[in-house]
């Protein structure tokens, strides 16, 4: 069976060519999604890539949530597909309510381009099943608005419900509380992160590991499991 | 024409590093006395015909559901007297 894998391009997107290809490294099809089409195309899965949607004006991910493309993938993500968020989608899967929280300006006000550890606090999201609960990862993390930030009673509740996905290790990059660098949803098919593992997918690119292919292998996992 | 302003600042418990780096400035330029400062944002909504409750309503609606991100932000809106008004309101106090 073939796996069909939406990557959605934004005005202003970066990383939709990089996660196109993360996807067909994991043995997957990518199917592009453009911000104007209302039609899916049928994917099994959607990922909303890296970058400046609408050049973040607003806010990052604030724009991008009104797009016809978004509206599917709020019903479809509510009705179970797997959806992943990262860096700019992660904005924009907060803005939309997909995810709680929101996303704001680095505490320390830098651009930061760097490899960065994280810890897989839960390996049983639709994208985290090919990695081991505790497992650390390497991958790269490049952004200006990473800190995570949600309220004390939002953030209890994340910890409790194991819906923490990832965690910063070694040094909080951004201010993050709690040094949280990606959640999910309370069904676990939606999960975002700061994080870009579609950049380490080959030893000769990014951190020269393949720690981010899990992502892409999870969701074949996932699908070929259901 | 009217003009609605909807300010929108972020919540008094989240972090704001601009407006830090902002007030630790001011002392290096010589202005003193600042103990804390906090940064926002202003939009100035120009507004077809009359500026009723329910045009009023709706613009709350575009704060909400989009100026602000409510999670982080609060906001506020104001009519802001156009400048005939303004500017009646001036010769009133004149004469």
């Amino acid at each position: 069976m073939t796996v069909r894998v939406g990557v959605i391009t934004f005005p202003g997107t970066l990383d939709d060519r990089d996660t196109q290809r993360a996807v067909r490294v994991a043995g997957l099809e990518a199917v592009p999604l453009w911000h104007r089409d209302k039609d899916l195309k049928q994917v099994d899965a959607v990922v909303l890539p890296g970058g400046f949607s609408y050049g973040d004006y607003l806010r990052a991910g604030a724009i991008s949530r009104f797009s016809p493309v978004m509206e599917s993938v709020i019903g479809q993500a509510k009705a179970g597909m797997p959806v992943l968020g990262i860096c700019n989608g992660f904005q924009v899967l907060t803005e939309t309510h997909l995810l709680p929280g929101a996303m704001l300006r680095n505490n320390h006000l830098h651009f930061i381009c760097r490899d960065q550890k994280l810890r897989v606090e839960n390996a049983e999201t639709a994208w985290t099943r090919s990695y081991e609960q505790g497992q650390e990862i390497n991958i790269p993390l490049k952004n200006i608005d990473g800190r995570y930030v949600a309220d004390e009673r939002v953030l209890d509740e994340l910890e409790a419900e194991g819906r923490v996905v990832f965690r910063y290790r070694d040094v909080n990059p951004n201010g993050s509380l709690r040094d949280i660098a990606g959640i999910t949803n309370e069904a676990g098919n939606v999960v975002g992160l700061m994080p870009h593992p579609e950049h380490a997918v080959e030893p000769l690119i990014g951190t020269g590991r393949t720690d981010g292919l899990g992502f892409f292998t999870s969701i074949l996992k996932k699908l070929v499991d259901a | 024409m009217a003009r609605v302003v909807v300010d929108v600042m972020l919540k008094p418990e989240i972090l704001d590093p601009q407006g830090q780096a902002v007030q630790r400035a001011l002392p290096r330029l010589g202005f003193e006395g600042i103990s804390d400062v906090r940064q926002g944002k202003r939009f100035e909504l120009e507004v077809e015909g009359p500026v009723d409750d329910a045009a009023l309503a709706r613009i709350r609606e575009i704060a909400e559901t989009f100026l602000a991100n409510t999670v982080i932000e609060d906001f506020d809106v104001r009519i802001e007297a156009d400048q005939a008004d303004s500017a009646a309101l001036a010769a009133k106090a004149e004469s």
